[in-house]
């Protein structure tokens, strides 16, 4: 593990390159590139330079990383990919957290360069150019080694941190390499092939501590609410009931008379009280008093109304415009040639990201006003950057960024509205800010997972296969809605049609924990159980024989039937449920065991299995911590977590009435476990929460005979279908 | 000015009695271990020893620690080598981390009053504060390591 655990947040590309004696390696901006480039290269580059990796003649290394880290592992998971392949000593080398500068440290996704840290990307996206890239950097180290021993570069190997020329018995660490030698003018090329195999991997798939956790046990980790300057004063906006209404007035000269008021400031959709303490934010805020303006698109909306009425009809309503998502085959024919057919509808609650940092921005501005320095958490520094440069009328290079730890993000950071806030105050106030929302506020102007409808009828033939498969889904939000229907990662059915039918209600929506799989998957695997049932079939059996698995699905539903001894009798009181889903590139399969407190409408998931096609896994045991993460934020979701919104107003203020899952509700055993692949590897901080719905709802049946068809499973709705 | 001892150290806060302890902690003091989740009591995240025990400082005003003696998680020991912290890393059990200051805290002070507690002691102690990132198992299984070694 890298001791001196300091998360550098503003390292100067000048002074990297620049530095003190030793070998610095750079990346250049083009697309799609993750190739080093020599100093010689650089200097001449007619474009943007960047370090990757400086190895110093202490045999210290340090690596750039540019993945943001909100609890996942990825600030060490990418940069262990490059030092595998420069086959470094890890206990050596230190990270930097690389700033927010996309087009030298992004990843290529969709024609341009991002640093984006959502949809489980971080290791995916970033494996082959960091791997490619430490491969140059030992390439560069070996023969410059060979050079001065006057030896062939192929006589010689490397060990940890070291060239070995064994025919010689010699060796020089490549602290002393970087001592004397100089990065070539022209880097010598690596292409795919001379990467490591699987089997030669040191770091890769072996435990290797996380980088940020020594100061995450001490306090002394910075998330952006810790970051504290000279002259500092406190923020808190309050935003509008209705979301998105606009301030009109507000009782300014009264709460301008408080202790510690510094000053008022009216923001596009909300006032921020500023004073000198926090405490005095607080009492302020209790006494602002804001007239908003009417009209908000949200006003006298009801989200339950909404969910329990308007959408089943707008689903019935053939005439309503419907979004085709996926339309393969001939739908109509199979279910006109079908033998039987089966129909049943979901629901799911708006959710919240309940992320345990409350959102919050540091900004400064310099004395002529020309320039911002904000301090936050955010998932894509590169784009809120951009916004945040946007929003104050400046260019980017105008906004110096610092990247903090975040305390969760889950989807909602990759929107920077806090930090613009942030820099908005800053400017106005012309002093540095710390601007933080209370808890209400973060709930009351959040961006929720949007609640839908899920319409899911299949057909069956003759043999009773699943020949064909509609799925109408309805709520407002977009792909945020039906990203998460892709049966053909698991299933093959040869005729379906997914369409998406939306409406508007002016609630505030964002990416949440794997989008749209948590309520699709769901629906999609309540349904495929609903048919076991009726075919009168073991689940796993039913999907084994009436559905075309994919390869990767029969993989995981394997292990996962070894895993929780699936066939296996429970004790009276608990019964096993099954789902399987995919996300970002991975496919798992998941086996939950749960009991019922019928009188009091609990549910209680004992047990847990889970069975990962991921790819090559490059930290096992990160990788098993952010699975098992996932499988308690699914739970959570699925039996506890629910918001609702009346009068557009949001009806939940805090953590007692949006309650998220205690220690006492989580589950006694998860297990985890992965299929051995030799193959890219693919996402995993999303591939646990989306089976849970559907792996809980089953259980229940197999448990009580009866079904549940809305997420969440709260006491009443629990009580509701056992009435039923 | 309210005095109170703040990991050891003698210290003067200016700040109002009713001041929430947190607050007076976190940005008067620049002790931002100690974290701010609900601001309610709900979460458990503020959590710091007061007089030994437990407490959630969004809840407990300035004047109630007014001669008291506070440790926050920066006191708990000088260079991480309490045997909670070391089994802390040892499980890797942080994710995001936000919620582990208060986490840690809220175990040092069982550990204290019972240095060999059961699963069931653990988690009916631990329930209250809460973890978004869902790392409760592995904080068992620290608060076992550290009870084991302690
Ligand atoms: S911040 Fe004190 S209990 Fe949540
Ligand atoms: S580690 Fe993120 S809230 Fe506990």
């Amino acid at each position: 593990m890298a001791d001196n655990a300091t998360i550098n947040t503003s390292i100067s590309r000048r002074s990297f390159l620049g530095g003190a004696a030793g070998l610095t390696f750079a990346v250049a901006v083009g697309p799609g590139r993750g190739w080093l480039i020599s100093a010689a290269e650089a200097k001449t580059a007619v474009h943007e330079i960047g370090a990757w990796v400086r190895i110093a003649s202490d045999d210290s290394i340090t690596i750039i990383t540019p993945a943001a880290e909100m609890g996942q592992g990825s600030m060490t998971g990418v940069p262990i990919a490059l030092a595998e392949e420069l086959d470094a000593d890890w206990s050596k080398v230190t990270l930097e957290m690389a700033p927010a500068e996309p087009e030298i440290y992004g990843y290529m996704n969709r024609g341009r360069k991002r640093m984006q840290i959502a949809g489980s990307r971080a290791v995916r996206s970033y494996f082959q150019p960091m791997r490619l890239a430490g491969a140059q950097a030992r390439k560069v180290l070996v023969q410059a080694a060979a050079e001065r021993w006057g030896v062939d570069v192929t006589t010689l190997t490397t060990e940890p941190s070291v060239v070995v020329d064994k025919v010689n018995g010699r060796r020089l660490s490549y602290g002393e390499i970087a001592g004397f030698a100089e990065v070539p003018a022209a880097m010598p090329a690596v292409t795919a092939d001379e990467l490591k195999k699987k089997s030669d991997f040191r770091l890769i798939g072996k435990p290797v501590d996380r980088h940020d956790i020594p100061e995450k046990v001490n306090g002394a980790a910075v998330f952006s609410i810790d970051v504290q300057l000279p002259g500092m004063v406190y923020a808190s906006t309050v935003h509008a009931p209705v979301q998105l209404a606009e301030p009109e007035g507000w009782n300014d000269a009264e709460v301008r008379k408080l202790k510690g008021v510094v000053d008022i400031v009216k923001l596009e959709r909300g006032v921020a009280v500023v004073a000198d303490t926090f405490e005095h934010v607080l009492a302020a805020r209790q006494a602002l008093n804001v007239s908003w303006t009417r009209g908000a698109a949200a006003e006298g909306f009801d989200s339950e109304r909404a969910l329990s009425e308007d959408y089943a009809a707008i689903a019935e309503r053939h005439e309503a415009t419907a979004t085709p998502v996926n339309v393969t085959g001939d739908v109509e024919a199979a279910f006109v040639n079908a033998a039987r057919v089966y129909k049943a509808n979901f629901r799911s609650d708006y959710g919240y990201h309940a992320q345990m940092e409350p959102l919050n921005g540091v900004a400064r501005f310099n004395e002529a006003g020309d320039q911002v320095e904000v301090w936050e958490g955010t998932q894509a520094p590169g784009s809120s950057r951009e916004k945040i440069a946007e929003a104050l009328g400046l260019q980017t290079s105008q906004v110096i960024h610092h990247q903090c730890y975040m305390g969760g993000g889950f989807g909602r950071r990759t929107v920077t509205d806090y930090t613009i806030e942030a820099a908005l105050i800053a400017r106005s106030i012309k002093r540095p800010v710390k601007m933080i929302w209370t808890r209400e506020e973060d709930l009351a102007y959040a961006m929720f997972r949007p609640q839908s409808y899920q319409c899911v009828e299949a057909a069956l033939d003759e043999a009773g296969k699943i020949s064909g498969w509609r799925h109408c889904v309805v709520g407002d939000g977009q792909n945020l809605l039906t990203a998460g229907i892709k049966l053909d990662e698991y299933y093959g059915i040869p005729n379906q049609l997914v369409e998406l039918r939306g409406t508007s209600h002016g609630i505030r929506v964002k990416h949440w924990r794997a989008v749209a799989h948590p309520p699709n998957i769901f629906a999609i695997e309540s349904f495929v159980d609903e048919m076991a049932a009726g075919e009168n079939m073991d689940p796993l059996a039913f999907r084994r024989s009436r559905l075309a698995m994919t390869p990767r699905a029969q993989a995981v539903f394997d292990l996962v039937e070894r895993m929780s001894d699936w066939g296996r009798t429970r004790p009276e009181g608990r019964a096993l449920g099954l789902s399987v889903t995919e996300r970002s590139g991975s496919v798992g399969a998941g086996v939950v065991e749960i009991s019922v407190d019928r009188s009091r409408g609990k549910i209680r998931v004992h047990k847990a299995w889970v069975a990962v096609d991921g790819g090559i896994i490059v930290q096992p045991e990160m990788a098993r911590r952010n699975i098992e993460s996932g499988v308690v934020f699914g739970i959570s979701s699925v039996l506890k977590e629910r918001a609702t919104v009346k009068e557009g107003t949001v009806m939940q203020s805090n953590f007692h009435d949006y309650q998220l899952l205690r220690m006492v509700e989580t589950p006694e055993e998860i297990h985890v476990e992965f299929i051995d692949r030799d193959s890219a590897p693919t996402g995993l901080g999303e591939i646990a929460n989306p089976f849970i719905g559907a792996a809980v709802a089953n259980a229940f049946h197999a448990l009580t005979g009866k079904r549940l068809y809305h997420m969440p499973f709260t006491p009443e709705r629990v009580r509701q279908a056992l009435e039923a | 000015m309210i005095e109170l001892n703040v990991n050891g150290k003698q210290v003067a806060i200016a700040a109002e009695p009713d001041t929430p302890l947190l607050w007076a902690i976190r940005e008067h003091l620049e002790l931002t271990g100690t974290k701010y989740g609900c601001g309610s009591g709900f979460c458990g995240a503020c959590a710091v020893h007061l007089n030994g025990k437990a407490v959630r400082s969004c809840q407990t005003p300035l004047a109630q620690a007014a001669g008291a003696s506070v440790t926050t998680i920066e006191g708990l020991s000088p260079d991480s080598s309490h045997p909670l912290q070391k089994a802390w890393i040892a499980e890797q059990v942080p994710q995001c981390g936000y919620c582990q200051s208060g986490q840690i805290m809220k175990a040092a002070e069982l550990l204290e009053r019972n240095p060999n507690p059961t699963r069931e002691e653990i988690v009916s102690h631990m329930n209250g504060i809460l973890c978004r990132c869902g790392t409760y198992n592995r904080i068992i299984a620290a608060i076992e390591r550290a009870s084991g070694e302690g």
